[in-house]
């Protein structure tokens, strides 16, 4: 697999939470604005990336027994920073984002990319697969997110352009992030296929 | 001669019913409360059903063609149907850009998705109904006053007798509309199912032309009826009588029109007794508990999500065994 396909495959082929379906709690609940959903999937990245390249770089030394309490730890440990970093610095995004950081540590993307990615490969191929898995995930809430705002809130990132007569309530509310996380996913996994299709084609024709 | 030679399986002997000879007899059933809410509502409840049983037809129509890529079959009535239960299932004054997207709902989030017809799990009109009831709170239960003279009647609001007993603290029955009242409609409600007795007629017809069974309308009338009767044996100062629980809000309309919807109700007749008790049920649980003062449309979806598990506890008898 070539250094730019690992990256690459989380962005939509393997995006973490519309065709793996994990981390679906946070998906579902901070998807409430665009804001929201930019600061998670940071919170996710940072921690994604690092969490990769320590298990990577510790595939050896880890027991093979324990080996979940330790990603556990080290995931832990990179959650625990980064809550402090928003707390610190970006407040507002720390109340608005409330439990859900902390709760970074259960994301089974994290653990998952652990198990799955960062203990077979190499330390540089799991930076890659971190960062890719993060960005996808980002890319995943920001899509969830927009259309729940715009939709609901009738705003885009905080900026109100629709007279709130004209809100759709329901979609900030929980049962409209199950529907445009359902309708999302349908979309992207269509897309996905044709997309598959079509490269399969043209391999054929060769 | 040809005719006598065909080889085919069984069933050899069909009945003459059709999905459009069944859709548009419900439709059928559906217009005396059509008359009776354009008496009491006046215009705004043919502007309404109009848009919505257009909207729906013309989204099926849009989604089986441009999406699905099949043949569409918006003159097979389901579509219409939806529409207009959708369109009874709102206030008369509702503003007709929420009624499209609650049109858009049914057809294209409740129905389409899973297939069409025959398909979904859920009733589509009560899927939409739900759907801008906690979208449009203050819209959806805001409710004209009947006065039965023709023109547009949004001028006064009121609440309905189920609202009035969720607000009071103490039950005052001189605040309710009279029981003829109730039963002939001139009371605040969503416009389809303010007329108990234009309901009955089309439910009757209904079950005479034997498109619907009674199983699901008596067994949810009387739970509800029985049930609703307890609480007020007990305390007939706190709860409303049983009658009142029956002609108010959607239990006719739900009962007869909704929770018999083939699709989405079990097969076997026990299942249905099943169902329909299960959904008078939750119904009474929700008017008198309930943070919301009217259930029937909650109930009748959390039970169609049971039917799977009711086909399977309730089979229906298999012939000649």
């Amino acid at each position: 697999m070539s250094k730019l396909k690992i990256l690459t495959k989380g962005f939509f082929k393997e995006n973490p939470s519309l065709i793996l379906v994990l981390g679906t709690c946070p998906t579902l609940a901070v998807t409430t604005s665009v804001n929201n959903a930019l600061g998670m999937g940071a919170a996710t990245t940072f921690v994604l990336l690092m969490s990769n390249i320590l298990i990577s770089a510790l595939k050896n030394v880890i027991p093979d027994k324990v080996r979940i309490p330790c990603y556990i730890v080290i995931i832990a440990t990179f959650v625990s920073m980064i809550d402090l970093l928003i707390q610190g610095f970006v407040p507002a995004l720390s109340a608005s984002l409330g439990v859900f950081i902390p709760l970074i540590v259960v994301n089974c993307i994290v653990l998952g990319r652990a198990e799955a990615f960062a203990n077979k490969n190499s330390v540089g191929d799991s930076a890659l697969d971190g960062l890719g898995m993060g960005v996808g995930f980002t890319i995943s809430l920001v899509l969830i997110a927009m259309v729940r705002e715009i939709l609901g809130a009738g705003s885009f990132m905080g900026h109100a352009f629709i007279p709130s007569d004209y809100n759709i309530l329901i979609f900030v509310l929980a049962p409209g992030a199950f529907l445009v996380f359902g309708f999302i996913m349908a979309l992207v996994r269509h897309l996905v296929n044709k997309i598959e299709e079509k490269r399969k084609a043209k391999c054929c024709v060769k | 001669m040809n005719k006598l030679l065909n080889v085919s399986g069984s069933p050899h002997v069909h009945s003459d019913d059709s999905v459009q000879k069944i859709m548009w007899s419900v439709v059928l059933a559906l217009v005396p409360a059509f008359l009776v809410s354009i008496f009491y509502f006046g215009l705004p409840v043919i502007i309404l059903t109009c848009v919505s049983v257009g909207c729906c037809m013309l989204f099926e129509y849009l989604i089986q063609r441009f999406i699905m890529h099949v043949e569409p079959t918006i003159t097979d009535g389901s579509a219409a149907v939806t529409g207009m239960l959708l369109a009874f299932n709102v206030p008369a004054n509702l503003p007709i850009w929420m009624l499209v997207i609650g049109a858009l709902v049914a057809i294209g989030v409740a129905k389409m998705p899973f297939g069409g017809l025959g398909h979904n799990p859920f009733n589509p009109a009560l899927v939409a109904r739900v759907f801008m009831l906690i979208s449009f709170p203050v819209a959806m239960t805001t409710w004209p006053v009947p006065t039965p003279v023709w023109g547009f009647a949004d001028a006064v609001t009121g609440p309905t007798p189920l609202g009035i007993l969720k607000e009071s603290a103490n039950l005052d029955m001189s605040q309710m509309p009279t029981y003829a009242n109730m039963l002939l409609g001139q009371m605040g409600g969503s416009f389809g199912e303010v007329s108990a007795i234009a309901l009955l007629i089309g439910a009757g017809f209904l079950m005479w032309r034997r498109i619907i069974s009674w199983h699901i309308p008596v067994a949810f009338i009387l739970t509800v009826f029985v049930f609703s009767g307890i609480f007020w044996l007990i305390d007939p100062t706190q709860y409303a009588s049983p009658f009142f629980h029956i002609f108010t809000g959607g239990i006719i309309l739900g009962a007869c029109f909704m929770a018999t919807d083939m699709v989405t109700s079990p097969t076997a007749k026990s299942g249905m007794l099943v169902f329909g008790c299960g959904c008078g049920l939750l119904t009474i649980i929700i008017r008198l508990f309930g943070s919301y003062p009217e259930g029937v449309s909650f109930s009748i979806l959390i039970m169609n999500a049971l039917v799977p598990l009711i086909n399977k506890g309730f089979k229906p008898k298999t012939y000649a065994k």
